[in-house]
């Protein structure tokens, strides 16, 4: 996509590799995988069990638990928006 | 041979597997996409030079966080109550400290690779060959260790019997090994730490709601084992009892000194990870940033332990169908409703993987480096090695599997984890520091220390084990035996090095502390002399926490 001919300032190489590092960014694999994972444990803590409740101490661990791995996630990939990864030889390379 | 009882048995769901399944697959995306051709292994390698120095903290704390640090340190948190916070906070902190401030400039200026090649190049090839195999030989160990803790939480989950457990479990690792490799090793054990707290933390948010919060947990502890149990230097005076078994010069010098420093300072696994940073301020804050997280990982690790000793008050004991060992997967089946046991048997599995990794990949390192081209078949094509290296992973991961059943036999996977690094680390930080700091010290005093100071531990532990010496607990015995290991080493060092000629100054250029150029800031990166970047306040600011973190467990 970065390689369109109409655009003389970017370098194809260049660009290739900064996308190959965000995408190693181990930021956004640590969001990526919360936010997954925060939506598969609180749509479980929506639809609780009573056998599950009764083992939690009637607590809805997975609603709690989900949100929080949710928010935790959410923060990551903002992190990585707002401070997109410095790859040496790329000056200004946010977007 | 210990195994869990079949009440233990996890009953998974789908959900849980899922989400299992979700974490192998974004583990084997990584390590794919990493191997797929060298250009992207260079751009891998690139944006992690890049990353900031909390990453390589994170890593550098993973890589300690294994399976058998968190079933063990559980373990010992329902063995010796709040006597294990002694491993993290004199047992830790201080030599990691130690580590970034006074050891790593040396290391990162002097460019050491291994420790081994460090021994090679201050010595001679004897000692270097010494040390090598003395590696070998504690990595196949420790991967045993690895893999019983595997095979328990594998046993819990399927119901499997422990050897079955123990055999797949190899084999899975050897698998998760060639495909995966070296390469993504600090990128999983980044997103491993988040696993893990994920995962510990809800367990030990329910385990304190279920004994009656933390007041609760404190009524009932005390009830059952004494108010001593939830202290931290309580008995430890000479002549005095408590459960540790230790007095108080014992757990200084040889948890906090010999133990300590020998693992964190000298360990390959740990140095490794500061190494790779992208420069030497971020290679010294490495260890420091992870001496934060690392204060206050006994919250989700120990206090699991003493919360599993209330809820299954006979667990450890004579007769009873729990090891101590047992405290994690007990509470796991107690507590957790499908969702997050999936979430925390995958912290458990992804732990264990990171761990057994390490040990093997380091493993067939130094063997088809150090070892095998050093010394048995020098000068053979690149082809050779690679073959080598494949075929000793595999020779690793079966011996391995053997040694594994030699972890089974303890009902505390801990003491047996601290009885091989009284024997392997010890004696190797004691040469270590007086190769460093005493520029003396010659090549034969190095290889007759080191030898006689692994020889001296394994004595003394084999008296304890025949019943011709009497300690009261295993882990007295680590503790006696690693100051036994550091004290011999010395003692047969110094002689031997003053009877030696010692190698002329210039021999020794980067290799001593005095003569390294060790006190050197190295390369300076924008932002990297901000203050709260500093070495000296993180490195001391962690020191004053930990110490201040004592306070509860002292008063």
């Amino acid at each position: 996509m970065s390689e369109h001919p109409d655009s003389p300032q970017e370098q194809p190489e260049a660009v290739a590799r900064s996308g190959a590092g965000k995408l190693f960014d181990v930021r956004t694999v640590i969001g990526g995988l919360f936010v997954v994972y925060g939506v598969l444990v609180g749509v479980a803590g929506l639809f609780p069990t009573e056998e599950g409740l009764a083992k939690a101490q009637g607590i809805n661990i997975n609603l709690w638990t989900g949100l929080a791995m949710l928010v935790l996630g959410g923060l990551f990939l903002l992190w990585v928006r707002l401070r997109p990864l410095e790859t040496p030889g790329i000056p200004g390379s946010g977007d | 041979m210990h195994t869990l009882a079949d009440g233990l048995r996890l009953s998974m769901n789908w959900m849980d597997s899922l989400i299992l399944v979700i974490y192998f697959a974004v583990v084997l995306g990584i390590a794919f996409a990493a191997k797929r051709s060298v250009h992207t292994t260079l751009d891998f390698f690139l944006s992690g030079r890049s990353l900031p120095a909390w990453v390589t903290g994170l890593a550098f704390v993973s890589a300690n966080l294994g399976a058998t640090e968190i079933l063990g340190m559980a373990a010992n948190g329902a063995q010796y109550g709040a006597y294990t916070i002694h491993w993290y906070l004199i047992g830790a902190i201080p030599a990691m400290v130690f580590l970034g401030l006074v050891m790593m400039p040396f290391y990162y200026n002097s460019k050491v690779r291994s420790v081994p090649e460090f021994l090679l190049l201050r010595f001679s090839r004897s000692s270097h060959l010494l040390s090598a195999s003395i590696f070998a030989v504690a990595s196949v160990l420790i991967a045993g260790v690895n893999l019983y803790a595997l095979a328990i939480v594998l046993q819990a989950l399927l119901g499997w019997p422990i050897p079955v457990s123990i055999v797949v479990a190899g084999l899975f690792v050897l698998a998760y090994i060639v495909i995966g490799g070296l390469t993504s090793a600090i990128y999983n054990e980044v997103l491993q730490f988040f696993v893990i707290v994920a995962a510990l933390v809800p367990l030990t948010v329910l385990g304190l709601v279920r004994v009656g919060g933390v007041s609760g947990l404190i009524d009932k502890v005390t009830a059952a084992e004494g108010t001593q149990f939830l202290t931290a230097w309580g008995g430890t005076g000479f002549g005095q009892d408590n459960p540790l078994g230790a007095n108080w010069l014992t757990i200084t010098l040889g948890l906090g000194f010999a133990i300590s420093f020998g693992y964190w300072t000298t360990n390959f696994a740990e140095v490794q990870r500061s190494l790779s940073a992208k420069n030497l301020s971020a290679a010294r804050r490495t260890p420091l940033i992870a001496a934060f997280p690392k204060m206050f990982i006994p919250l989700i690790v120990v206090l699991p332990g003493l919360i599993a000793l209330v809820v299954q008050p006979n667990i450890g004991q004579p007769g009873s169908e729990y090891d101590y060992n047992s405290a994690i997967p007990l509470l796991m089946a107690e507590l957790l409703p499908n969702g997050v046991l999936g979430l925390a048997v995958t912290g458990l599995m992804a732990s264990f993987m990171a761990g057994m990794a390490a040990n093997v990949s380091s493993f067939n390192t130094v063997f088809t480096t150090d070892i095998w081209q050093a010394y048995i078949k020098p000068g053979k094509s690149d082809a050779h090695y690679l073959v080598v290296g494949r075929v000793i992973t595999a020779v690793g991961v079966v011996v391995g599997i053997g040694t594994a059943f030699i972890a089974a036999s303890f009902s505390n996977i801990m003491n047996y984890m601290q009885t091989l690094f009284s024997f392997f680390n010890v004696p190797l930080f004691a040469t270590f520091i007086l190769a460093l700091f005493w520029k003396r010290m010659t090549a034969q005093a190095g290889f007759w220390g080191l030898l006689a100071g692994t020889v001296a531990p394994i004595a003394f532990y084999s008296m304890y084990r025949a019943g011709i010496v009497d300690m009261s607990t295993d882990q007295a015995v680590n503790m006696t035996s690693s100051i036994i290991a550091f004290a011999v080493d010395v003692a047969v060092s110094v002689p031997i090095a003053l009877a030696t000629r010692p190698k002329t100054e210039a021999e020794l250029a980067g290799l001593v502390y005095t003569k390294a150029d060790a006190r050197t800031k190295g390369e300076l990166q924008k932002g990297d002399d901000a203050w709260y970047r500093k070495p000296a306040l993180l490195g001391w600011g962690a020191v004053a926490l930990a110490a201040l973190c004592y306070v509860p467990f002292s008063v």
